[in-house]
This record gives C-alpha cells, structure tokens and sequence, in this order.
C-alpha cells in the first residue's frame, strides 16, 4: 500500500550555470535565469510504500512523516533564496529536478525500515508542472 | 489506458485499538483517539483499466461505473460512523489503510455484477482522508 502527504512551501531561486555566460544561461533557462531571483510555491508530495500493522492498523504514523518533512524540508527551504541559503544550491542548479533529489537524500534515511521505504518524491514547480523521483 | 473517478464523502470515526491500553491509544493516536470520534470529508477516487469502445470511444459507461461505486461502497460509508456502522470494520482500527483495505474488498467481490465479460477491470483506489494525507491500493493487493 502507498501514503503520500502534501507539504507546501514557498522559495526564490535563480537557474544560471555559474561560469557560462548571461546570454547562454538566458538562452538555456529563460526567464529562469533572471539575475535578480524568483520565486515559486513549492507543493512537495512524499509517498511511501509499507505494510500495515495488524495492531494499530497504521503503516506509519503521520505525525512523524509530518515532522520529518517539516523539519528536513520545510524548516530548512521554506522563505529561502536557495542559491545562497541552502546547500548544495551554491554549487548546484536548483531546478525542480535537483531539488526533488536533494529532498530524496534528505528524507530516505528516515523511511527505510522493513515496514516503510521511501517510494516516491514529487514536487510542484507549479500546478503546471512537476517532477517525480524515484531515487534511480 | 486507465480512467479515474472521485467520488466525496462524509464519515466519522475514531482510532482506537483494543489491544492497547488507554495510555498507548492516546501515545498511537493523539487526537484521533478523541473517545466522541471526529469526521472527514474523503475523496474516493477508483481507478479502471481497459480499452476505449472502438464506437463510442468510452473504456468504461460512466453511469455504470457511478452505480457500482455507490452501491458496492458509497451506500455504505457515506454519513455513517465507520466504527459502529460498518461490520467489516467492527474488528478493525477505521484507519484510511484498513478502510481502503474494505473498500478494495468490496469492490473486487461486486465487480462483475456490474461489468460482465472483464473488459474493465478494477486497477486501484485512492482515498484522501485530507487534502494532505492520500492512501493508495492496488486491486491485486487485496487478500481474498
């Protein structure tokens, strides 16, 4: 069985290759590229896959998914300009792409029990679009 | 190719196990384990597999598939408590895992009174006990 949980936050970012030039990044990452930052609101959904236990009936409970989320993810991105507040994305490219893998590192060491594995993390650039990782 | 309906619904529960004490409800639970039990607005999604009609395009009569949902489950769980209402989950804790667990259940015996033949079948479900908080089953996941 899988359960996912929704957390929401909200961060600037700007998408350039640090030693290409304005007019290449412009040309690869478009208005992404805008020196001065943007920013979007982030929805991150985790799913997770586990057995349910005969006991309580749960295959984990929520509130430590939520805390977990809350303070591997939230706490740490959330009201960030992630280019210069949140490592690796000083060195890195924080598109939805490497910030989805940067979650799955973040968390997977948390779900991986014999009862619970991390199974997937998507995150909402927009409602528009959205990456999902599977930690290949 | 695969079609997906939602369907809403209103449901009171309370998790609370009997094999556990008062104390180790309370830990497992928190508020949840509220003894006047609380309610959710779910969302119900069932997911169908086949292959789209080659006249009229459809892989599955939505009015068919709206019957069987409401019989095999809504007629069941909508505005009831879950607890006391529902003798599938009498013996079980009403968490969204053992609720999607009965209504896979339920929906894999009544499929073929409604859909003969099996060129739809029953894929999966989804339900939302929030907007945050989603539990998914795959039909062949049931034990029957």
């Amino acid at each position: 069985m899988l359960i996912t949980r929704r957390v929401e936050f909200s961060a600037s970012h700007r998408c350039a290759v640090e030693g290409w030039s304005d007019e290449k990044n412009r040309e690869t990452f478009g208005a992404e590229a805008n020196e001065h930052g943007h920013g979007h609101n982030y929805v991150l959904e985790v799913t997770l896959s586990g057995t349910v236990d005969a006991v309580t009936g749960m295959i984990v409970d929520l509130k430590d998914v939520k805390t977990v989320l809350n303070r591997e993810v939230v706490d740490v991105m959330d009201h960030r300009y992630l280019n210069a507040e949140v490592p690796p994305f000083d060195k890195v490219v924080p598109t939805s792409e490497n910030i989805a893998r940067e979650i799955w590192r973040r968390i997977v060491p948390h779900f991986s029990t014999d009862t619970v594995k991390l199974y997937e993390v998507r995150l909402y650039e927009t409602e528009n679009l959205y990456v999902e990782y599977r930690g290949e | 190719m695969k079609l997906t309906a939602r369907y809403p619904f209103s449901a009171a529960h309370r998790l609370h196990s009997n094999q556990l004490s008062e104390d180790e409800n309370w830990a497992v639970y928190g508020r949840c384990n509220n003894p006047f039990g609380h309610g959710h607005n779910y969302w119900l999604e069932v997911t169908v597999r086949g292959e789209p009609d080659a006249e009229t395009g459809m892989l599955v009569d939505r009015h068919q598939l709206d019957d069987c949902v409401r019989e095999e489950i809504l007629s069941r769980v909508s505005h009831v408590n879950l607890n006391e209402q529902v003798d599938e989950l009498k013996d079980l804790v009403p968490t969204t895992e053992n609720v999607a667990y009965v209504f896979a259940d339920w929906l894999k015996r009544g499929w073929m009174r409604h859909f003969e033949g099996g060129a739809v079948s029953f894929d999966r479900i989804r339900i939302y006990e929030t907007r945050n908080n989603r539990f998914e089953i795959q039909a062949n996941e049931v034990r029957q």
